[in-house]
């Protein structure tokens, strides 16, 4: 396996200046650290890495790392990263988006990109909170918990996102925690190989807000409670709802092969020119 | 591929579709929507048959992010819409204005705000165009006023858009987008095509936005080895985001100063019996064929008064008024909208002649006689 120092070495990018913007104990660098562990592994060349992102903490991955990297505004990653696809099918893209940037401004965008099954990797870096902007509720903040803008408790509900994407339709669904790092790099290489539309959902802490105003202790306390709640779907798919309360269940929750949207557009190109061409003859 | 030599009947967004294809556009991503649909239709037929790609996208907000995404990968990128989607594009055209990526927006206009009369003429969208999206940022926004101009503006579109790495809008109202007329257009071989420039210096020595001599950056496409980033925040010569007040303006005067420089070449302006003229109509879009027809009956009636056709309205062609104003008694500027141009030329004008407008907002035309009754009663 790759060395921390070898990774730094041959995947960031020695042009831009560090330190990088994200708060100490933050998952986000966990699970950066985990994709190039799963992209070094799978020995893709650079070249062929498109890494998108939208806006938000986790927008900002895309800079460090020595890609063709692509910042886009918030919410509006999948839609980039389909057209860079259709136009470079070659590409392996891949996406980095939060909860709010994914499932908030960006919800329509996932659900069709899911539906389309085009051969995109999506991390979704899940810390139920906007970070960036100082700690407002988003789509995944657990009901009655606190945030900047729900200071006596958030009355809505959140989502389940590996269950909205199964719903919408994604033909690779995973789910893992920033602390478990070895499913995690496995996880994301799979997601890789696998040919169509693949989330990666990664349960992840932020302990400058939502850690904070929620009384959750130090990244290290957060971790633990990672540790405890996560079940392998294995050991899940044998207990029963009441066990399942509160758990989060890990592992490759869908893989499916249906026909991808590249490859069936070629098979439209290849038609449409055999009927141009029978007009002409 | 169709060959396209001899006279043909033909519908403005239909022209529109084949100049996209005669540029070398490859790629569309859009949303239907009234009056801009066929352009959609068509390249979702024509694009495969060259090889080009067509997605239809969840909203005009996943449009344009598409067509930005298919053109950092190196395709000749279009979209097609009308006002309510061109709001929604707002924001991602921003982006690529500060990114700097070569696209056209076409955008049928119909009578707004909101959702308007869908299917009735407008010009309501000039100032949406030049300052739709936030943020000082430069535009090109050119205009057809006839279906065979809709080519022929939409190749232009095509190939300003690539040589200045600038979105460019063609901004048509419905009158042209759904006028059928016979048309003349070149085979696809004639048609000029300008590529983007890429860099040919090492990946290593390649900075993404440092300035040629012209005021553009060549553009590498990702996958070609030559591994940068982009962003929508304001950035250095290497693509990285900067809050260093001497990098941000120069990221974002850059953006001005390359379109500036292009000023002459970007703007498309034709005059109709100016030599002589001591009153001129101000017209663009199908308000050009209105005031043509005025010209006639006024010129007939011993009153000279001549054309100045707009082709491009962003930026403003100040040149065309400024030469023309110490000869002109009246201007007139007659459009589908409250006065959205009338102001430029006011600014323009600063005091030298008496400039009048005709405006309409109902979702008809302003007709040859209520031109040439205006013109008559300004002269009195």
């Amino acid at each position: 396996m790759i060395s921390n120092s070898q990774l730094v070495n041959k995947y960031f990018r020695h042009s831009k200046k560090f330190p990088h913007i994200w708060c100490p104990g933050c998952g986000i660098g966990t699970i950066l650290g985990n994709m190039l562990r799963a992209i070094d592994n799978l020995a893709i060349d650079k070249n062929d890495i498109a890494f998108v992102s939208g806006i938000g903490c986790t927008g900002r991955a895309p800079v460090y790392v020595d890609f063709n990297t692509l910042h886009t505004t918030h919410g509006r990653a999948l839609p980039f990263a389909t057209g860079l696809k259709l136009a470079r099918p070659e590409l392996n893209v891949l996406v980095a988006t939060g909860d709010g940037d994914a499932t908030a401004i960006g919800g329509n965008h996932l659900i069709h990109a899911c539906r389309r099954n085009i051969d995109i990797t999506t991390i979704i870096f899940n810390n139920y909170i906007y970070g960036m902007t100082g700690g407002q509720y988003s789509p995944t903040t657990p009901h009655g918990d606190k945030a900047y803008t729900c200071k006596l408790g958030n009355i809505e509900r959140p989502f389940n996102i590996s269950a909205l994407v199964e719903a919408a339709g994604a033909t690779f669904v995973g789910r893992t925690t920033s602390y478990h790092t070895l499913q995690l790099q496995n996880i994301i290489k799979k997601a890789i190989q696998h040919k169509g539309f693949s989330v990666v959902e990664v349960i992840t802490h932020c302990p400058t807000t939502y850690g904070r105003i929620n009384r959750r202790g130090s990244a290290v306390e957060m971790l633990k409670w990672q540790k405890e709640v996560a079940v392998d779907k294995s050991r899940a798919d044998k207990m029963n709802p009441k066990e399942l309360e509160g758990r989060i269940v890990t592992g490759v929750l869908i893989e499916k092969e249906l026909p991808e949207f590249c490859e069936q557009y070629d098979t439209i190109i290849e038609e449409a020119q055999n009927q141009a061409k029978g007009k002409l003859a | 591929m169709s060959k396209k030599t001899s006279y043909q009947l033909m519908q403005g967004n239909e022209a529109v579709a084949e100049g996209a294809l005669a540029s070398g556009v490859s790629f569309f991503a859009g949303y239907p929507i009234t009056p801009s649909t066929e352009i959609a239709e068509i390249l979702a037929d024509r694009l495969p048959e060259s090889g080009g790609k067509f997605i239809q996208m969840e909203d005009e907000i996943g449009s344009i992010a598409a067509i930005i995404g298919a053109s950092i990968g190196g395709s000749k990128s279009l979209t097609a819409t009308s006002g309510p989607g061109f709001s929604l594009m707002q924001e991602n055209l921003g982006f690529a204005c500060l990114a700097e990526i070569p696209l056209v927006i076409v955008n049928v206009m119909r009578a707004g705000p909101s959702t308007g009369l869908p299917t009735s003429p407008s010009q309501g969208d000039v100032m949406q165009a030049r300052w739709g999206t936030h943020g000082d940022h430069p535009i090109i926004v050119l205009t057809p006023s006839s279906v065979e101009e809709a080519f022929h503006y939409t190749t232009k579109a095509v190939n300003f858009s690539e040589k200045y790495r600038n979105p460019v809008i063609v901004l048509m109202d419905e009158v042209i987008g759904h006028m059928r007329a016979r048309v003349n257009l070149p085979p696809q071989s004639m048609v000029e095509r300008i590529n983007r420039v890429q860099p040919n210096m090492p990946p290593e020595w390649y900075l993404p936005y440092e300035r040629s001599a012209n005021g553009v950056a060549p553009m590498a496409s990702f996958g070609d080895g030559y591994r940068y980033h982009i962003t929508g925040l304001v950035h250095d010569a290497k693509g990285f985001p900067t809050a260093n007040p001497n990098e941000a303006r120069d990221n974002i005067r850059g953006l001005f100063a390359k379109i500036e420089r292009g000023f002459r070449e970007i703007c498309l302006v034709d005059y109709e019996l100016m030599e002589d003229a001591e009153h001129a109509i101000v017209a663009y879009g199908s308000m050009v064929l209105s005031a043509r027809s005025a010209l006639e009956q006024l010129r007939k009636s011993g009153i000279k008064v001549g054309l100045i056709k707009l082709g491009t309205l962003w930026p403003f062609p100040r040149f065309a008024l400024e030469h023309y104003l110490p000869q002109l008694k009246t201007v007139l500027v007659p459009e589908l909208n409250m006065g959205q141009i009338y102001r430029e030329v006011l600014r323009v004008n600063a005091g030298k002649s008496q400039i009048e407008k005709i405006n309409r907002v109902n979702g008809t035309i302003i007709a040859p006689d209520e031109i040439v009754k205006t013109v008559k009663g300004m002269i009195r």
